[in-house]
């Protein structure tokens, strides 16, 4: 059964930005993208315990703020040495203004 | 069929492995690593964490395989025959090469007084185990050197029990690469943590229980770590007769004075878009100078130049910079009363470099918008950069951003 969390409300991000969602012990980034689409990924980069919510968000990148790793956070597909892991990523949907994650 | 060969097993040159791969190239590539272990991150080592020295292996064994790298461990490069295009290795096997990399990287300097060789360094994960196992609570430690190594070291044995002091040459801590500002707020820090630091201080000797200094006084001192800084090794380049001052001379390509020899990370000299050469010890310098190593050596023609941008974590303070920051900034942001960023401009108002001191991670989006504005090479607006209201991404994308 899908388990769907209200994670925050969509005015909540800015546009081409990231913010950080806590959720039982687990920890998520949460995107809203320049064409106004959101999108979550797990909070912690895959090469270092560092939390992507303080990354750099231009158009679909979202850049690691320690070591220059990029991830496409729609797919989370990394896209730039020194990561290679994927980030795992989580369905979103929006309701009444807010945002919902699928985990 | 001769292939790439890279001596050292560091950031850059594991890098440049991967990247030479990533270009395409076909032959064999493979990796002299002197250090035993698989290669592993040297920030890491004096960044607070729960064994204090952590170990953070730069790739798999897996990702090696995959991409067809031989890594050599715990054998070195021993002399370069340049004519014969032939490495001669320190187990005395042969390699011949078609390019070669020096990313032999750096050495701590050291202490040059009477009982100096007393002192320990911290380079390696062994120098990291042997500091760390050392540090008991009630130790009494003695850092020499407040820079950034220094200073990191201070903040991670004080967090471990040991009495802490530093002692410092010049007249300030992190006087050589942190504006003066910053560098005063990470010292009250260590301070308040309990480290006590002195500037201002020439050492004459280091004995088995103390430090001696100049003008005679005494600091009692279990251990002692020299952290004054590192000279490039050089070795290599210097015994094949390749140009060297103050690291291995390289053109924007990173070749060396031999077009089949290149040089990359902590060891190379770097000439630069201002037609000066430049040495850099910085993790990301290390990979994007691996990189566009790595990438040339497989036929590439790419030329080095982006800003080279660093990190250092004292407590809960975390301190990036990028580009040029000395002298006096021309604008000054205050986020919120714990985040500050300074921006260096030239005289034609493009920003060159900034740095910025917050709590964790608090200042690297706009340490990386910087970044992306110093290459941006445009004109910029002081007043705008010192506003905390505006976003620095509104600068750097006047036109995208509304
Ligand atoms: C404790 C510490 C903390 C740091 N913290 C930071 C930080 O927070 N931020 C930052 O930006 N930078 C930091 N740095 C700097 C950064 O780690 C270096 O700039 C980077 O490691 C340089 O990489 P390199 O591959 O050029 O050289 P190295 O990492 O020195 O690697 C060179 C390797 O080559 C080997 N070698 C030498 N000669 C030979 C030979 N003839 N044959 C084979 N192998 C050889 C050496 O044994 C060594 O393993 C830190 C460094 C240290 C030591």
């Amino acid at each position: 059964m899908a388990n769907w969390i209200d994670a925050c409300a969509a005015d909540d991000i800015e546009e081409e930005d990231v913010i950080r969602f806590d959720h039982a012990g687990r920890t998520f980034a949460i995107y809203r993208s320049p064409d106004d689409q959101y999108f979550c990924t797990d909070g912690l980069c895959t090469h270092e315990n560092v939390h992507l919510a303080d990354g750099l968000v231009m158009d679909h990148t979202i850049e690691c703020p320690k070591h220059n790793g990029q991830f496409d956070y729609r797919t989370g597909e990394a896209t730039r040495v020194p990561v290679c892991v994927n980030l795992a990523i989580y369905q979103v949907k929006l309701a009444d203004g807010r945002v919902l994650i699928e985990i | 069929m001769a292939g790439i060969v890279i001596a050292g097993g560091g950031d850059c040159g594991i890098r440049a492995a991967f990247a030479a791969r990533d270009q395409g190239y076909a032959g064999t590539i493979t990796v002299v690593a002197a250090e035993p272990g698989m290669p592993y991150e040297r920030p890491p080592l004096s960044k607070p964490g729960e064994l204090g020295a952590t170990e953070k292996p730069i790739c798999t064994p897996e990702r090696l395989q995959d991409c067809k790298i031989d890594l050599l461990l715990g054998v070195s490069v021993h002399s370069v025959d340049r004519a014969g295009r032939r490495v001669v290795l320190s187990n005395g096997a042969g390699l011949d090469y078609d390019k070669l990399l020096l990313a032999t990287g750096a050495v701590p300097r050291k202490l040059a007084c009477s009982g100096g060789d007393r002192a320990l360094s911290l380079r390696s994960l062994g120098d990291a185990q042997r500091i760390y196992g050392a540090a008991a609570p009630g130790v009494q430690i003695t850092v020499i050197g407040a820079g950034l190594i220094g200073m990191e070291l201070a903040a991670v044995l004080i967090g471990r029990g040991a009495r802490v002091t530093v002692l410092e040459y010049g007249p300030r801590p992190l006087g050589r690469n942190v504006p003066e500002a910053l560098a005063t707020r990470i010292t009250g820090q260590h301070l308040a943590e309990g480290v006590d630091i002195l500037c201002s201080v020439q050492i004459a000797e280091v004995t088995k229980n103390a430090v001696i200094l100049a003008d005679g006084r005494s600091i009692p001192s279990d251990v002692v770590v020299a952290a004054i800084g590192v000279v490039p090794d050089t070795e290599l380049g210097r015994a094949s007769g390749l140009a060297v001052e103050n690291g291995i001379r390289v053109d924007r390509q990173l070749r060396s004075t031999d077009p089949h020899i290149y040089a990359a990370g902590d060891c190379a000299s770097v000439l630069c878009k201002d037609a000066v050469y430049r040495r850099f010890e910085t993790w990301q310098n290390a990979q994007t100078q691996g990189d566009i190593a790595g990438r040339n050596m497989a036929g590439a023609g790419l030329q080095f130049g982006g800003p080279v941008w660093f990190w250092s974590d004292q407590y809960d303070l975390g301190l990036q910079a990028v580009g040029d920051t000395v002298g006096q900034a021309s604008a000054i942001r205050k986020t919120d009363t714990e985040t500050e960023l300074h921006f260096y401009l030239d005289g034609q108002a493009r920003l060159i470099g900034a740095a910025g001191l917050g709590i964790g991670n608090a200042v690297a989006k706009d340490i990386k918008l910087a970044q992306k504005l110093i290459e941006a090479e445009v004109p910029l607006d002081v007043a705008l950069l010192g506003d905390p209201a505006i976003n620095l991404k509104k600068m750097l994308r006047p036109i995208a951003v509304s």
